[in-house]
């Protein structure tokens, strides 16, 4: 027995099949649940119909400390280490209030996440504490490009070695909060080609000469709070400071996984927001003397949201998880961002089925988390874990 | 902490469970093509392997909690074929012995196979509408009726009945009784052919005057309550496990599947790439991502209403959410990776066709795909079955 207890107390240490969050996880849950409940859920609405994000809404969301907890407390951040399965807990509450706005809110970690993961020294050194203030700072990562055959394995962004810096051309489009950020991570092809492993990622600050960003303006069908920015790289010099990671570079393969489970993460929140506001309409709405919920093709629509917004969270915990024990989580986020990209679109769609005309309406919000549904399960990085 | 690793220690159980399963599989085609046949108490691969059960129970208190790890084991069994090494000693019914049994029954029925025998000609889903009747004569119930598609009929030693005592009472009055092989007026009346798990015997019984003692009432409890459902609630809680353990099974015929596809096109040069993008992919990429996804948020679902259970928390929806969605990939994955491999992945030459129709009975027994959304949407609105029915 003795021999048994010392045995696991080496090999086994954390190895055991767990749905528990910690109580620190609890809390950031619950902190995050209340600030969505109380400060995303009204402006959704008007948010969406004036195309804005408003500053004392980021302001406000600063004291949550997202992107602060994740930096180590070398640079005056929070010190929680890994915290990639605490980030999706977040976002799926981020995503319950408004994916739009939680998005905006959550953004600067897109730029802060890989900086702590990849950055050198120096540039931890140099930017982390733009984020330890006690005001929202905004800085985003760029990826999309405007090709509807857009591939994150196949960029077309290039960075050109010229002595020893690199030269950036390419057009990014639909950059999270881009028309306000004060920095850049711009991935960009590898020198070796495409491939996730060999991508690259530069810092660029907003006044770089030959960047010019533009406010996209409210361009797509949903996600229209979310301030989006689109930049044209023409002949961008990058000294050798700004490449992320220096000379090692990053992990493409575990950035890419990062942005898919967190895009992941705000789908299983709308999707749950979905089903949560279906139950009480199906049990209040009579129809042919009956409440709606009591026939079976809407009780049985309503009971797939309820198994999918379940199955849903479990992939993203997962990958989530993956990515914290710095394992390979290539398929797991590629399993995540499938599955809940089908699932998030189909309960979006049901909802407005559920609502009937109503669903169609601007007063319910059914018809605004279907077309925030749309865009978002096509982004390929609205938020990083 | 969230977690979804395992130990050395279960990671070795689960690839022994695998290897029996791949041991076993070239007698699966014989007994699916031999339907009148029951495999052998024991297969002689059996002794190149030591038994599961004992490493099982040794497990440390630290790994994996037990509940959680059935359903692994269950998954890891059910990769491929339902042919067990060696029988299981025991049946679908001791698991209601055990939940819902006197400590004295378990005592003396603990070590006898007990097939359950619920479904009859007239009702399968609507459990409560059965006709079978228990009526007490002295110290005896008397049963009368017919039971049909009872798993292990043949083979089991005993049947745990379901009966009503008081036809006027529905959920109420329905009591389970356990009548063993020989008792007069008990007798198989007929084996089942099937579209698949043809190794597993399906049985219908009739029961025809049958009399057995008072004190062979699972439970021990003749009151019939005027109010409410009786032990039918208690019941029905031995399935809060076996629901997520059928799941696993349909979890099983999934992986299965999709590690016979994916080996089958990587022979042919076609393999998921994981980096690209969702739209880069080819037909057969995207195909085989969609089926690993379904089957992996199946297998987390069964995963999740064993935890629960492990955790002591309710795990009604859970449960059938499992089983549900075993159930759903049971059908979708075998079919999806027929549909890739093309006619040659329908061939008898390979297990793939059988295991498509063996998972297909996943989505029927143990409740269908459709009495667990009912489960799941009455536990949402906190509607009864009057309500949602
Ligand atoms: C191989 C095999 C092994 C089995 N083993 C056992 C066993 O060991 N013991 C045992 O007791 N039984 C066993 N069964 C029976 C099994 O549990 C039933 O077949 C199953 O519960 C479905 O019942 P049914 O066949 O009467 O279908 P029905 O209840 O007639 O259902 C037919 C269809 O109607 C749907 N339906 C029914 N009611 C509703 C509703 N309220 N709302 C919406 N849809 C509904 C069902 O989902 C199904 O699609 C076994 C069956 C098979 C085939």
């Amino acid at each position: 027995m003795p021999q048994n207890a010392r045995h696991r107390d080496v090999v086994y240490s954390a190895r055991v099949i767990s749905f528990a969050l910690s109580d620190s996880q609890k809390v950031a849950r619950d902190t995050v649940r209340e600030f969505a409940r109380r400060e995303l859920r009204d402006r959704a609405r008007p948010c969406d119909e004036e195309s804005r994000c408003p500053d004392e809404l980021l302001e406000k969301s600063w004291a949550l400390g997202l992107a602060a907890a994740c930096i180590p407390e070398a640079y005056g951040g929070g010190g929680v280490e890994g915290g990639h399965t605490t980030s999706a807990i977040v976002l799926e509450e981020l995503g319950y209030g408004c994916a739009s706005l939680g998005a905006a809110v959550a953004a600067p970690m897109l730029f802060v996440r890989p900086l702590v993961d990849f950055g050198t020294e120096e540039q931890k050194r140099d930017y982390l504490p733009l984020f330890t203030g006690d005001r929202y700072h905004a800085a985003t990562l760029a990826l999309h490009e405007p090709r509807f055959t857009f591939d994150p394995c196949a960029l077309e962004t290039t960075a050109e070695r010229r002595g020893a810096n690199r030269v950036l051309r390419g057009e990014k489009r639909l950059v999270p909060m881009g028309a306000r950020a004060s920095h850049f991570l711009v991935l960009a092809r590898g020198e070796r080609g495409p491939g996730l492993a060999n991508l690259e990622a530069f810092i660029l600050p907003r006044d770089a000469p030959g960047l010019r960003v533009h406010d996209e303006g409210d361009t797509t069908i949903g996600f229209q709070a979310m301030s989006w920015g689109r930049l044209t790289l023409d002949g961008v010099e990058a000294p050798p400071a700004w490449k992320l990671g220096g000379d090692s570079g990053i992990d493409g393969r575990r950035l890419i996984a990062s942005l898919r489970v967190g895009g992941a993460a705000l789908a299983v929140g709308l999707s749950r927001a979905v089903l949560d506001a279906c139950v009480p309409y199906a049990k209040e709405r009579v129809a042919f003397g009956q409440a709606i919920a009591k026939k079976q093709a809407i009780a049985f629509m309503i009971a797939d949201m309820r198994i999918e917004v379940d199955a849903m969270r479990w992939l993203v915990w997962k990958a989530a998880s993956e990515l914290e024990e710095r394992g390979d989580a290539t398929r797991a986020a590629a399993i995540a961002q499938d599955y809940v990209g089908r699932k998030a679109m189909k309960i979006a769609d049901d909802g407005i089925q559920v609502f009937g005309g109503h669903g169609f309406i601007r007063d319910f919000p059914l018809e605004l988390w279907f077309r925030n549904a749309r865009l978002l399960t096509v982004h390929e990085g609205p938020a990083a874990v | 902490m969230v977690d979804f690793r395992l130990s050395q220690n279960d990671t070795e159980i689960l690839e022994q469970v695998r290897r029996e399963g791949l041991a076993v599989r070239k007698h699966a085609r014989y007994f699916d093509e031999h339907e009148e046949e029951l495999p052998p108490e024991k297969f002689p691969e059996a002794d190149a392997f030591p038994g599961v059960s004992e490493r099982v129970n040794r497990r440390p208190a630290g790994d994996t909690p037990p509940a959680t790890f059935q359903m692994l084991l269950g998954m890891a069994r059910q990769w491929g074929d339902t042919l067990p090494l060696r029988q299981p000693p025991l049946a679908l019914g001791n698991a209601a012995l055990q939940a819902a049994g006197t400590p004295e029954q378990k005592q003396r029925w603990g070590a006898t196979a007990l097939s359950m025998a619920i479904t009859e000609p007239g009702c399968g889903s609507d459990s409560k509408a059965i006709k079978t009747t228990a009526r007490l004569d002295g110290e005896h119930w008397v049963i009368n009726g017919e039971k049909i598609f009872v798993t292990t009929g043949i083979r089991a030693q005993g049947v745990v009945v379901w009966a009503t005592v008081d036809a006027q009472r529905g959920r109420a009055g329905i009591k389970s009784f356990v009548v063993l092989k020989g008792t007069p007026g008990f007798e198989v009346t007929r084996k089942e052919k099937k579209l698949g798990i043809r190794a597993s015997d399906t049985a219908a019984l009739s029961f025809i005057d049958c009399r057995v003692p008072r004190d062979h009432l699972l439970g021990g409890d003749e009151t019939v309550p005027r109010q409410g459902s009786g032990g039918f609630r208690g019941v029905m809680k031995t399935f809060n496990m076996t629901r997520p353990a059928v799941g696993a099974i349909g979890v099983g015929k999934a992986r299965a599947s999709l590690d016979f596809a994916e080996e089958a096109l990587a022979g042919e040069g076609v393999a998921v790439d994981w980096e690209r993008g969702r739209r880069a992919r080819s037909t057969i990429e995207a195909k085989l991502v969609q089926m690993e996804a379904d089957a992996e948020a199946a297998s987390l679902t069964v995963l999740r209403a064993g935890w629960l259970a492990d955790a002591g928390e309710e795990n009604n929806v859970e449960a059938s959410i499992a089983k549900a969605k075993g159930g759903e990939v049971s059908r979708t994955v075998p079919q999806g990776c027929i549909e890739l491999l093309g006619a040659m992945g329908a061939s008898r030459e390979h297990l793939l066709e059988k295991w498509l129709r063996d998972g297909r009975i996943t989505d029927i027994y143990e409740g269908t795909g459709q009495i667990q959304r009912l489960i799941i949407a009455r536990a949402i609105f906190g509607y009864s079955s009057e309500e949602l029915g």
